[in-house]
């Protein structure tokens, strides 16, 4: 029994120190070569927010103010950057997972916590609009990181799915390229709920991350902002897109447990 | 498992290892709708890379796994390695183990050497910390002090494998599983492998060693198995296994002679008719039994032979003319025959054997037979080097 704890926590400290080491190379690696560097994980989804501006609020007037534009740029393509990089993780270190035996759930989450570092340094400048833009902070802000946790884990999850499913179907990485310009479109980003017919907007809330970006946009920025609470009374309606992360988690992480095994023999 | 003899590191209970190969492998979505619509019966072919496989290794011996290429040792070795899983039987390991199947798995020429140290220190376990403990060590039995702050891609390929060896001999384990790495590098490298060896036997570590050098499986293994065609088809003590191994390649016990020409030139006035060669066992002699016949009237022509070993390297020969014997010339059509006897000092292995003749001038070649016949050496008792001369040995006190 002692020898099983002991053995349990070795092998959790080789999965921290080869996590934290995989995370810097990750993240050293990002930008080699280029000139901005770092600057390009801020300059990216500032770029996107001034088309969308320009474009969305300001020619179309699709009634989302710029803070939380940004904001749910910001969560986005947080989002987006973990499951298109996650896709690839497990096929594009083919070459150490046949030759060495470490737990493989730590490539995944190593492109997860290195987009976690841009979206740190993106919830900066959200911080720096908040302070142009004379927001207030709430009480209601200390709220976010759960939220931020709540986007992780979808993430990550869906990260750890499409990884081990695109060791074997590779046409994957074309398929999630579309569905995430359609979830793109299909999440209130560049346009505020109001806009959308009620009977329509029920079933977008449900969307996890719609439910993600109005929350996040309820607690730090804009009270006004409509969330699942605004469309539905009944407690566990409110609580289906917690669920459906809930039930990705579980299903994600047992999928890839189970073809973690044959990774090196199939990649 | 729990009630095992606690001297046991690693069992082997009936593994077997099948890999499934599609004929048209389904890669892509589209081809899985045209697997659906078109022929149902897709052919499966189901290939055997290891059958029953049993063994133990017990802690603190260095264990050899032999086989020629394509047996099934390397695929044995990531299933201990836990890299592959069996899909029949149960592998036990008790300790940590390390496998050492490549050198600089996980290097990216992207970044620093001094990057790289850092993260293949963690893919070995190791933390920032106690990799900072040992950076400079590892640098500098690597010899790269001056080069630790380039990107790897600007190493030679020289550099790239002393900094990749400097920081596998880091590996902390109870267990090691070594593939044929010491095949890549210099000698000057392949000995520095060696000398770690030494010392891992030295401090008692359980090592799985797998190769087809036999002269390193007889001089580090205490025991081994030979793989063949995915089954074990020997096991016992090292010396066992390397004669069984050198067996594999050997269809007679001592020397056979065939003639088969691979390269064969000269001008075609003296002809070789046969070359064999064989070890006389009762003299322990090798005899090199060679005709030639003249096509033509030829001058004083010079005999001669050399004997290569296994890997092309010529060890030894002579010939007529430094042996000072009589020069003879031949007649057209004329026959001679020479018989070269020698001590055989040769080592377990399959050599060659070349003979030649040329005319007076030492320069014109009559006959030129590369690799006219093969010598395979198989001795009941060996030492692990290329040449066995008798040597005797005094010994005095005082």
């Amino acid at each position: 029994m002692k020898q099983f704890f002991s053995n349990l926590a070795n092998r959790y400290r080789y999965s921290l120190i080869l996590l934290r080491q995989l995370v810097i190379t990750d993240f050293k690696l990002r930008y080699q070569g280029s000139v901005l560097g770092y600057v390009w994980s801020l300059l990216k989804p500032l770029a996107l927010f001034s088309i969308l501006y320009v474009v969305f609020v300001r020619f179309l007037r699709f009634g989302v103010k710029p803070v939380p534009l940004f904001l749910g740029i910001v969560l986005w393509t947080y989002f987006a950057e973990v499951t298109m990089q996650g896709i690839n993780s497990i096929v594009g270190r083919g070459d150490l997972l046949r030759k060495l035996n470490f737990p493989r759930y730590v490539i995944v989450l190593s492109t997860a916590f290195s987009a976690l570092i841009n979206l740190f340094l993106n919830m900066i400048v959200v911080g720096v609009f908040m302070v142009f833009t004379h927001t207030a902070l709430r009480t209601e802000a200390l709220l976010l990181p759960i939220l931020i946790v709540e986007l992780f884990v979808l993430a990550v999850s869906l990260a750890f799915y499409l990884s081990a499913l695109f060791v074997r179907f590779r046409d994957l990485s074309h398929i999630w390229e579309l569905v995430l310009q359609a979830a793109f479109y299909a999440t209130p980003i560049m346009y505020s709920l109001n806009y959308v017919p009620a009977k329509y907007a029920k079933f977008l809330i449900l969307n996890p991350l719609a439910q993600i970006i109005q929350d996040s946009r309820y607690v730090l920025l804009d009270p006004s902002s409509q969330t699942i609470t605004s469309f539905y009374s009944n407690p566990a309606i409110r609580l289906v897109p917690i669920g459906l992360v809930a039930t990705f988690a579980v299903i994600s992480v047992m999928y890839f447990r189970r073809r973690s095994r044959f990774f090196a023999e199939e990649v | 498992m729990g009630a095992k003899s606690n001297d046991i590191a690693i069992s082997v209970n009936n593994v077997s290892k099948n890999f499934v190969l599609p004929h048209e492998r389904i890669d892509t979505i589209k081809s899985t709708f045209v697997q659906m619509f078109g022929s149902s019966n897709r052919e499966v072919e189901v290939q055997h890379a290891l059958r029953n496989i049993s063994f133990e290794v017990k802690k603190g011996e260095f264990f050899g796994i032999v086989g020629r290429n394509g047996s099934g040792k390397s695929t044995l070795l990531k299933i201990l390695a836990g890299i592959y899983q069996p899909s029949h039987g149960k592998v036990d390991v008790v300790g940590k183990l390390v496998p050492i199947i490549e050198l600089g798995v996980g290097f990216n020429g992207e970044l620093t050497g001094r990057e790289n140290v850092y993260l293949n220190g963690a893919l070995l376990g190791f933390s920032r910390k106690e990799m900072e403990g040992m950076y400079a060590d590892i640098v500098e039995f690597a010899e790269l002090e001056e080069f630790m702050d380039q990107k790897l891609k600007n190493y030679s390929s020289g550099m790239q494998v002393r900094l990749a060896f400097s920081l596998a001999t880091r590996a902390q384990a109870d267990i090691l599983l070594v593939d044929e790495v010491l095949a890549v590098g210099d000698a000057d490298f392949q000995r520095k492998c060696f000398d770690y060896f030494k010392k891992l036997k030295k401090a008692g570590k359980t090592v799985v060693f797998v190769t087809h050098d036999m002269s390193a499986v007889r001089e580090y293994c205490g025991r081994a198995i030979l793989i063949d065609d995915s089954r074990i088809e020997a096991s016992g003590t090292a010396e066992e296994i390397a004669s069984a191994y050198t067996r594999l390649f050997t269809h007679k016990v001592s020397g056979v002679s065939g003639s088969q020409s691979d390269m064969r030139w000269g001008d075609g006035q003296i002809k070789y008719t046969k070359v064999t060669a064989s070890v006389d066992d009762a003299s322990n002699q090798i005899i090199i039994d060679t005709t030639v016949k003249a096509m033509a009237d030829v001058h004083e022509p010079i005999f001669g032979f050399a004997i290569k070993t296994g890997a092309g390297v010529n060890i030894l020969g002579t010939n007529t003319k430094l042996k000072k014997m009589s020069a003879k010339s031949m007649r057209k059509g004329e026959t001679v025959r020479h018989i070269w006897r020698l001590d055989n000092i040769l080592g377990d292995g399959t050599f060659s054997v070349s003979a030649a003749v040329v005319a007076d001038d030492n320069v014109t070649v009559h006959d030129w037979w590369e690799d006219a016949s093969t010598l395979t050496i198989f001795r009941p008792e060996h030492t692990p080097y290329e040449i066995e001369p008798d040597i005797s040995v005094e010994r005095s006190d005082g």
